[in-house]
């Protein structure tokens, strides 16, 4: 276990490395970091200067080397147009981002499963079909749309909501709404079918032969098995949706990592890619492991295998 | 669908089902302002932030030594109380005396001297050439200071009306640039209460400021300013009474907004130059462009009226100047008009041998309407322009790399009125001329350094002459700036893009 848990480890510290090379790589090959921090109306020679500056003229090795140098004690540097520390940035962003995130989540299991649950319970029934749309739709519907037209409905017309900001828990009920819905339709499919096969295997036929109630069946049972790949899933979708919350982040202008890392890649503030992309790395990796355990957990077979 | 006509769209829709007017909320005497939407200020301290909104936050927070009046274009005493050239390279202030910073420092020659030293030799500064023609600041007395040119700069008044706020030295020097600008302190009409960078500013008014300056004591007592990077959400919550001005709309959302109860909008000309650059100097390798008779041709072809009337539209107008008229020593008079004429752009090409055409890359970073418009009257005459629109770091970058025979673009000349912010910009022989004529360049060198304001507005004009005629830069038309306000806020906008939010008052 020890030897499995070092080598556990040891792949994800690998990751991280290469993706924090990949990220370098990729910033400086998208363009000359210059121009983007020079700003809009900044002359050629201006460019040069803060090329020089910023020691963009030096060899792309010596840079990253410099830079890791600095991250390995835990400093990520300065970003480049905010002239605050980059941790410090991200420990007053990462919160909002994680709020969102683990909201959506919740929102989207919440839904989800109860819905996926009923439909396998009574395939083809109204249900069923109600939560098939609303499946198609909320995999269909662009995020930024279903967030403009909540924004039309709950913050203009009816004025039950704060449009923007994140000065209180109401301003998140929207953002959690329009990015928990789109995780919901993968997790909701992903239950009922796995409920419905579940529910035609062999163990819950003996199950039933046993004289076991529907709700034994049902949730000591059947959701058991079910639940193994709705975590793995539930895993990935979290990671997406702190990494892919951009869109959301910047219509509720809710000021989390998300559009952070997005104003931040436009603008060329390396600093803060290098360290939005490895915060969000870390989170996936520590996910994955998460997910790994709690299948464990599920799963006896995994824990023995 | 574009997502703008989308909100606009929605918009409608909203207001069809009748949603409430917009309430100004005059009661807390909080002026809610959003931006970011054109780029978020990340740094109040604009010699570093280098942005738009951090040119209308410094006019809330600190003062210049002198102030440009925005509608009589007057300068007019602001820190500094008179001002005199000793000799060609040496300009003397006297200071007003009794002012104090916010944080109750006073303000006196050490701070003049210790921010324009300071920024005129951080190579961290992003808009170099704001301070580069600063040699040295030396204090003469407490309240007098003699700012050093490198050499002889005849615009160094328009600058300093510009955007070279006077920060207290005591206090930068103690917290240096990152608390300065987590907590700004300036002389301004508003004190900052609070910062959260990238996300809210609050400021307060500041009581003390009654020393007679040009700008008014702050009408409205709280600001609140938040970082709205999404235009449409900025609409929605303009429409919803959440804020009450934004600087950041488009045309089209300024003529739906219009007539939104409640709410009203308002388009104001800009001294931003839409212009055409031309690759004469031949250093993409793409050869019609070093040909006048080609650049001349598609100065004929291109219908910029017609795109003044059906896409800029407002205030917008064609300009044949190679920069903005409103700008000192911009001579309207010396440029060569290229009316709009297919037939003769049609003939320059044939004298030159393009008879049948040729294929060229447009690079733009302007608006796609205006790009595609350009590229359509340019086929009309046989030229196959391809488009390749980038967003402005990428467009820069392969523009730099010689990549672009031909762009689209805008200049805002930092919102100086003087046309050495342009056309010096350009044609001064550096990595930005891509007409490289030594004799342009000498005529600017002249009239940038000139003291005598006649002898500068007629190498200008030299210049305007030559570059027009010679076709290097196809100015198209000047910008537009679109505001939204709530209707019960006294608002005016100004040809400078700056709006003036403490003179600003609820009717």
């Amino acid at each position: 276990m020890l030897t499995f848990t070092i080598k556990r480890l040891f792949s994800a510290l690998l990751t991280l490395l290469l993706i924090s090379i990949f990220t370098f790589s990729l910033a400086h090959l998208a363009g000359d970091p210059a121009i983007a921090i020079a700003g809009r109306e900044a002359s050629a020679e201006d460019i040069a200067r803060i090329r020089a500056h910023y020691g963009f003229d030096r060899p792309l090795v010596q840079q990253y080397l410099a830079w890791c140098g600095q991250a390995l004690v835990g400093d990520f540097g300065r970003s480049y147009h905010y002239q605050q520390a980059v941790s410090e940035m991200l420990a007053t962003r990462l919160p909002i981002t994680l709020i969102l995130g683990i909201s959506a989540l919740g929102f989207a299991l919440a839904i989800s499963l109860p819905l996926g649950i009923v439909a396998a319970i009574r395939p083809n029934s109204l249900i069923d079909r109600i939560s098939l749309g609303l499946a198609v739709v909320g995999q269909a519907m662009p995020t930024f749309w279903f967030a403009l037209v909540m924004i039309v409905v709950f913050g203009l017309t009816l004025r039950w909501l704060p449009i923007s900001g994140n000065a209180s828990w109401q301003n998140f009920v929207m953002p959690t709404i329009a990015l928990g819905y789109f995780a919901t339709p993968a997790l909701m499919r992903l239950t009922r079918a796995g409920m419905i096969d579940a529910l035609e295997s062999d163990f819950v036929r003996t199950a039933r032969a046993k004289g076991l109630s529907q709700t034994s069946i049902l949730f000591k049972h059947a959701l058991r098995n079910v639940m193994i790949p709705v975590v793995s899933v539930s895993a990935v979708q979290c990671g997406a949706m702190l990494s892919g919350s951009i869109v959301v982040e910047q219509i509720f202008a809710l000021q989390g990592i998300g559009w952070l890392g997005y104003d931040a890649t436009v603008r060329s503030d390396l600093p803060v890619v290098q360290a939005i992309t490895l915060v969000i790395a870390a989170f996936y990796v520590l996910l994955t492991l998460l997910a790994d355990l709690l299948n464990a957990v599920l799963d006896p077979r995994i824990r023995i295998g | 669908m574009d997502r703008f006509k989308l909100i606009g769209l929605l918009a409608a829709l909203a207001m069809a089902s009748g949603i409430q007017q917009a309430q100004a909320d005059k009661s807390d005497d909080t002026l809610r302002i959003a931006w970011g939407a054109d780029g978020v200020m990340h740094n109040a301290d604009n010699y570093y932030g280098a942005t738009r909104a951090g040119i209308w936050f410094s006019k809330m927070v600190w003062d210049t030594l002198i102030e440009r009046d925005p509608t009589t274009s007057e300068y007019r005493p602001n820190l500094a109380k008179t001002w005199t050239w000793v000799d060609d390279t040496t300009l003397e202030f006297e200071l007003r005396q009794g002012i104090k910073f916010h944080n109750g420092e006073a303000f006196d020659a050490d701070d003049v001297v210790y921010t324009y030293n300071k920024v005129s030799s951080d190579s961290g500064v992003k808009f170099q050439r704001i301070v580069n023609w600063i040699d040295k600041v030396e204090k003469v007395e407490r309240y007098r200071v003699r700012i050093h040119t490198k050499e002889k700069f005849p615009q160094a008044i328009e600058f300093l009306s510009g955007p070279m706020p006077v920060y207290p030295n005591e206090y930068y020097e103690s917290v240096g640039a990152e608390g300065m600008s987590k907590m700004p302190i300036g002389t301004g009409p508003y004190k900052v209460v609070s910062m959260k960078p990238g996300e809210e500013y609050r400021l307060v008014r500041n009581e003390d400021y009654t020393w007679g300056g040009p700008k008014s004591m702050a009408k409205i007592k709280n600001v609140v300013v938040r970082e709205l990077p999404d235009l449409q959400t900025q609409v929605a919550e303009l429409i919803a009474g959440g804020i009450d001005v934004t600087a950041d709309l488009t045309t089209d959302l300024a003529e739906k907004l219009d007539g939104t109860p409640g709410v009203s909008a308002e388009q104001a000309g800009t001294l931003r130059v839409f212009y055409l650059g031309f690759d004469a100097a031949g250093r993409t390798g793409h050869k019609a462009m070093t040909d006048l008779r080609v650049r001349r041709a598609i100065a004929h072809a291109i219908n910029r009226r017609s795109i003044v009337d059906n896409l800029m539209r407002g205030a917008a107008r064609v300009l044949d100047t190679p920069c903005h008229p409103q700008q000192f020593g911009c001579v309207e008079s010396a440029a060569m008009a290229y009316d709009y004429d297919v037939e003769k752009a049609k003939s320059l090409l044939a004298d030159a041998g393009y008879g049948d055409g040729f294929e060229v890359d447009l690079y733009a970073e302007a608006p796609a309407q205006e790009a595609e418009a350009i590229i359509g009257d340019l086929a009309a005459v046989g030229i196959k322009a391809k488009l390749n629109r980038l967003p402005w770091e990428a467009y820069r970058d392969a523009q730099l790399a010689n990549k672009a025979p031909l762009f689209l673009t805008n200049w805002g000349s930092y919102s100086l009125a003087d046309a050495a912010a342009i056309i010096s910009v350009f044609f001064s022989g550096n990595e930005d001329d891509f007409a490289r004529d030594r004799e342009v360049t000498e005529w600017l060198g002249i009239a940038d350094t000139s003291t005598a304001p006649e002898t500068r507005k007629a190498f200008y004009a030299k210049a305007i002459e030559r570059i027009t005629e010679q076709a290097y830069f196809l100015s198209l038309f000047s910008g537009i700036r679109s505001y939204g306000y709530d209707s019960n806020l006294a608002f005016v906008a100004y040809v400078d893009e700056i709006p003036r939010f403490y003179e600003y008052s609820w009717k």
